[in-house]
């Protein structure tokens, strides 16, 4: 009996998310609609910079070395802050540290593992593990928390009202809330207050033709080689030969998201 | 026919003052003409071309639906590549100041809220996106002065990076997968 409450019910979930979808598509929800033509479009050439719309014939994702994973090292989250303007939040003044530290917008960061028997300390960086089947795209009550066709789960911003449900259903933390506005932007990362972010796998640097994230280039350009982004769907790309080489799992499977990001060594 | 005077002197006054008045009139008209018609920033690369990326009429009254349409084809489609986005209505029309410091679009008597603020109508872009080109991917106005610097090189989708590629040679090869 007990194991049957524990199983996740797939079922369940998808009639969930067809009528959480049906609500949002009659409260005039254009990206449901946008988001579902844009899936399946032919001729979906990686060629710089993109004139077809994402298909899902690329899923993107990364494997994860945590035994790469070096303690200490900040590279990929500081490549993420410069990539993505994160750098350029101001402390509210007045504002206290810790409470700053705690709110300021994060896309990624480094988390410490210790298992209380053995003792083995395990590093590793933690973002949206853009799942399959995410949680965020579930709650959200405007449509704006979405899946791209490529995998890529993403917060229109345009439509997001900033109620932080995606916050409270993502098992990872992986968002953050901008509570204050924002003075200095980049073009390639608008921010705004009031509305949810997080990471989005560099998806200006994908629509421009480039494959590689700012964390997974800082991560090798510090020697580490611990984050490795690729496609899913390609199964003689780097992505899946590493995957295929050695033994990875997602965070928390048990809840069946299936993730783009995987970790290995944990 | 004494007593009519002081009449026709009024009359002519009055007279006077309405044609004055109307001058007047037809002076602010005549200046408010010009500056309808000339609100692109002369220090703004956008001074130097003969028109916009559609005919300047269909701008001024269509370049909020050109925006927005735009808008949803990039965060859905991922497709930043098309003339009507609003990285490159920044990136042209940009105003720039002194030592070719680039003035925020949307500050006052600049591109944007000039007609915005005659208009009275409210803009929020730029709660969000950037007010001056800086830390762009891709659009128009890049891709074309890389193609000025290195003629013949197709042009590379970002312009400012924070680390350089490490091998130049991997992007073309995972394009082609």
């Amino acid at each position: 009996m007990s194991r049957q409450v524990d199983q996740v019910n797939q079922e369940r979930r998808r009639f969930i998310g067809a009528a959480a979808g049906a609500v949002a598509g009659a409260a005039g929800g254009t990206g449901v609609v946008v988001a579902a033509l844009s899936s399946g479009v032919p001729g979906d050439v990686q060629a710089a910079p993109r004139t077809d719309p994402v298909s899902d014939r690329h899923r993107w994702g990364m494997l994860i070395d945590t035994a790469k994973c070096a303690e200490g090292c900040t590279a990929c989250v500081d490549a993420c802050d410069q990539e993505n303007g994160l750098n350029l939040q101001s402390e509210p003044l007045g504002d206290d540290e810790a409470k700053w530290q705690n709110q300021r917008a994060t896309w990624i960061r480094k988390v410490k593992v210790q298992d209380n028997t053995s003792g083995v300390v395990t590093n590793l960086p933690l973002m949206c593990q853009h799942c399959e089947h995410p949680p965020c795209v579930n709650v959200c009550p405007t449509g704006a928390s979405f899946k791209r066709a490529d995998g890529i789960v993403m917060v229109d911003r345009h439509i997001c009202i900033g109620c932080r449900y995606c916050m409270m259903a993502c098992p990872y933390k992986a968002r953050s809330f901008i509570h204050e506005q924002v003075e200095q932007k980049l073009t390639r990362a608008p921010r705004g207050k009031g509305c949810v972010e997080s990471c989005n796998l560099c998806a200006h640097r994908l629509d421009g033709g480039e494959t590689s994230t700012a964390c997974a280039e800082a991560c090798a350009g510090e020697g580490h080689h611990a984050i490795l982004f690729g496609d899913l769907r390609d199964p003689s790309g780097p992505l899946r030969q590493a995957m295929a080489a050695q033994p990875s799992r997602m965070i928390r499977e048990d809840l069946e998201l299936n993730t783009g990001v995987r970790y290995a060594g944990l | 026919m004494t007593d009519f005077q002081p009449k026709a002197r009024a009359r002519t006054a009055l007279t006077l003052s309405a044609l004055l008045s109307l001058a007047l009139l037809g002076l602010a008209a005549a200046a408010q003409a010009t500056g309808v018609g000339d609100f692109v920033v002369d220090s703004s690369p956008a001074a130097k071309l003969d028109n916009c990326v559609e005919p300047t009429e269909y701008m001024r009254r269509y370049h909020y639906e050109l925006i927005r349409h735009q808008r949803d084809t990039t965060v859905y489609g991922g497709i930043r590549s098309t003339k009507h986005s609003l990285e490159g209505c920044v990136e042209c029309h940009v105003g720039y100041g002194a030592e070719h410091k680039p003035i925020a679009v949307n500050a006052e008597h600049q591109f944007c809220n000039a007609c915005h603020s005659y208009a009275a109508v409210t803009l929020n872009c730029f709660d969000c996106h950037a007010t001056v080109p800086e830390g762009e991917a891709w659009n128009q106005v890049t891709a074309a002065n890389r193609e000025q610097l290195l003629p013949g090189v197709h042009p590379q989708p970002r312009a400012a990076g924070v680390a350089a590629s490490p091998e130049p040679t991997a992007a073309p090869e995972s394009r082609e997968q």
